[in-house]
């Protein structure tokens, strides 16, 4: 998995509340067995109409939001399923940061998994961040000292520890867990006594 | 401490508990389909790791698949490769699956309570976000994306962190002609799309404990749809009736030893929940969406909203963008406005409980003519067991399609999808923008409105067709 760090870019802005999965990535796209290749058709419906063109007033089809490495959205981005294409879509757009004032679970822990850092921020600091989309200015956030820098204001967020190491070091969580088949192995072997119906024997 | 149903199945299954507050949770049951699975099967084989406990998996072909004839291959390449992909898969990593020919194939929700699979105080996972179905077993069970697959798969454990608690009460009796779909549309209406977020939430109260077990799973399904990622009912003696005898479930002296830990199952009478809120089953009455969020529900005999009463600006903008969508004016009666399309099945509402309530009212009626209807059942058992019943005829004769199990025009990842601007009364689960088929209009209703609705080819009152 990609590190994360630190980012700078002019953030794109969609003052959408409720963004859903199926927004993200409709399920056409779905038939992939890859996990790459995804970002053209990212917010496909809203970006592309009936003939497959771009959509002009679509802000991400316009420099230099084309080029945007930050999202900010309306709350309760990434509700739906628990599709990880939705992820991957932003990924492979080239956006690895998301700015909103919530997210839905699944859409959120699907972020840690792929190197995009979700940040969670009041709705009045949203606002005052889309003014630096709206002017086309960069912002800039740096992860290790969890602030956003934009103009000469600067503001902190919260993130869970595990989840910053793993993205600052870009971990194989799979691995870290590994590390502990010690105790899976006790787990199970208890489980397999006292509930022995668990493994069908 | 008094502790909550959450609490326990929790503690239960904590293999390694970190002190950064997250927990390494041990996984009983993990259900695989073809969607979500192929990034995590290639990410075990690039890493050379093998699946850990092939026998805790089942894998079932649902999201993609044609619910046309399929005896003779699918035609759609890119479905072929992904379905062909998971049967390559589980080939090569032991698991078992009910493929495109299996009788037990279906919805990947409806299978695994079907066949046994399912049980309480186990914790299910899925790559699809409905996995809170299996909570209507008290089980923990929950929606995960493919990283998270891949990390079942090599660990049979996920690293998580605790929710907080939610008990969502309902007590009375419900009216005749309403349904657990409308108290789960009725209660999300209630805490919104993002009033679960960060909890798992307990149902509670006699109305729960009164509903049959597939009621229960109905309600259950739609949790994700209020934000929490779980959603669980204590399970008592009907749930154990339910599971005896099904081809996964403990035999012998095992079943005797289950049902005995089964029982021990419960919320603590003094635990303290976080949120906690109360509905009165005899105020709900037949629910429809009106917009793009599973939030936008209205009573039958309600009007579409009108954006201009809301003072909120993001509401008022939110509610605009839906009706535009919609093709709906503010405050036109929900009952005057015209459907195309009937869609019956999901895994809200594809069992056989659900058919034989949209069976009653269809019973020696017609659709509208101007309705193209679909009956999807959810499993290859539901639809056996419908046609033994003679429900398929009764559909057939009031004009449906009877179709193959599958997903279908849920999410529309197949054939069974909405043109543009088609509108539909549809038992499933989402009525986002494109949901159902680019520009295609939802309506979320119960199976016996989504039948009414056809008879109608309008949304209509269920309690006027009650035979």
């Amino acid at each position: 998995m990609q590190k994360f760090n630190t980012l700078k870019s002019i953030p794109a802005y969609l003052p959408i509340v409720n963004i859903d999965t199926d927004m993200i990535i409709p399920k056409q796209f779905l038939k992939t067995i890859k996990r790459t290749g995804l970002g053209k058709n990212l917010f496909f419906e809203m970006r592309y109409d009936d003939d497959g063109n771009k959509i002009k007033d679509f802000s991400l089809n316009n420099e230099p939001f084309n080029n945007s490495k930050i999202l900010i959205a309306g709350n309760n981005f990434g509700c739906g399923s628990s599709r990880e294409h939705a992820p991957w879509a932003l990924l492979d757009f080239g956006i690895t940061c998301v700015i909103s004032s919530s997210y839905a679970d699944i859409f959120y822990s699907n972020c840690f998994k792929n190197g995009i850092l979700p940040i969670i921020l009041e709705e009045e600091k949203i606002k005052e961040l889309s003014e630096y989309s709206n002017r086309k200015e960069e912002i800039s956030v740096d992860l290790n000292e969890q602030k956003i820098v934009y103009g000469n204001n600067e503001t902190k967020f919260d993130i869970d520890p595990f989840k910053k190491k793993c993205l600052l070091e870009g971990l194989d969580d799979i691995a870290l867990s590994l590390e502990k088949s010690t105790q899976i192995d006790t787990y199970e072997k208890k489980l397999k006594e006292n509930k022995p119906w668990i493994f069908n024997d | 401490m008094p502790l909550t149903l959450y609490d326990k199945i929790w503690e239960e299954h904590l293999v390694h508990q970190q002190e950064d507050g997250t927990a390494l949770l041990f996984v009983d049951r993990h259900l695989i389909h073809e969607v979500t699975s192929p990034q995590a099967f290639e990410g075990l084989r690039n890493s050379n790791r093998k699946v850990r406990q092939p026998n805790l998996t089942l894998a079932v072909v649902d999201h993609n698949i044609p619910t046309t004839d399929r005896s003779k291959g699918i035609d759609d390449k890119d479905s072929r490769i992904q379905i062909e992909t998971l049967d390559k898969n589980c080939k090569e990593f032991g698991v078992q699956l009910f493929g495109v020919h299996d009788k037990r194939q279906g919805i990947v929700h409806i299978v695994g309570p079907e066949q046994g699979f399912t049980q309480p105080g186990t914790v299910i996972v899925c790559g699809d976000s409905h996995t809170a179905t299996h909570g209507a077993f008290g089980s923990l069970a929950f929606g995960i994306g493919t990283s998270e697959v891949e990390h079942v798969l090599a660990t049979q454990t996920l690293v998580q962190k605790k929710a907080k608690n939610f008990r969502v009460n309902v007590n009375g009796k419900l009216a005749v002609g309403v349904t657990s779909k409308d108290v789960v549309l009725q209660i999300i209406g209630n805490i919104g799309t993002a009033g679960g977020t960060g909890y798992v939430i307990e149902y509670a109260g006699s109305l729960i404990s009164d509903l049959s077990v597939e009621n229960r799973m109905t309600i259950c399904n739609m949790t994700i749809e209020g934000g929490a990622r779980a959603g669980l009912i204590q399970p008592d003696q009907k749930i154990f009736d339910y599971l005896k005898g099904r081809p996964m479930s403990p035999k012998n002296e095992n079943w005797d030893k289950a049902v005995e830990y089964w029982k021990t199952l419960k919320t603590d009478s003094d635990a303290k929940f976080d949120k906690e809120i109360n509905l009165s089953a005899e105020d709900i009455v037949p629910m429809v969406t009106w917009g793009t969020s599973p939030q936008d529900v209205v009573s039958i005999d309600g009007k579409v909203p009108n954006p201009e009463n809301e003072s909120d600006v993001d509401r008022k903008n939110s509610i605009e963008r839906s009706l535009k969508y919609m093709g709906l004016e503010p405050d036109v009666s929900i009952k005057d406005i015209k459907i195309d399309t009937v869609f019956i099945g999901s895994c809200t509402n594809g069992r056989i409980e659900d058919l034989r309530e949209a069976a009653q009212i269809l019973k020696d009626k017609k659709k509208a003519t101007h309705v193209h209807a679909m009956i999807v059942p959810g499993s290859g058992l539901v639809k056996e067991q419908a046609e033994q019943e003679g429900l398929d005829k009764i559909f057939i004769g009031a004009g449906f399609e009877w179709r193959e199990p599958g997903c279908s025009m849920c999410l529309a990842m197949n054939a069974d999808k909405l043109k543009p601007k088609e509108r539909c009364a549809s038992t499933s689960n989402r009525n986002f923008e494109g949901r159902q088929g680019r520009g295609g209009r939802t309506h979320l209703v119960s199976p016996g409105m989504a039948a009414a609705a056809a008879i109608a080819g309008n949304l209509d009152d269920v309690r006027k067709y009650q035979n």
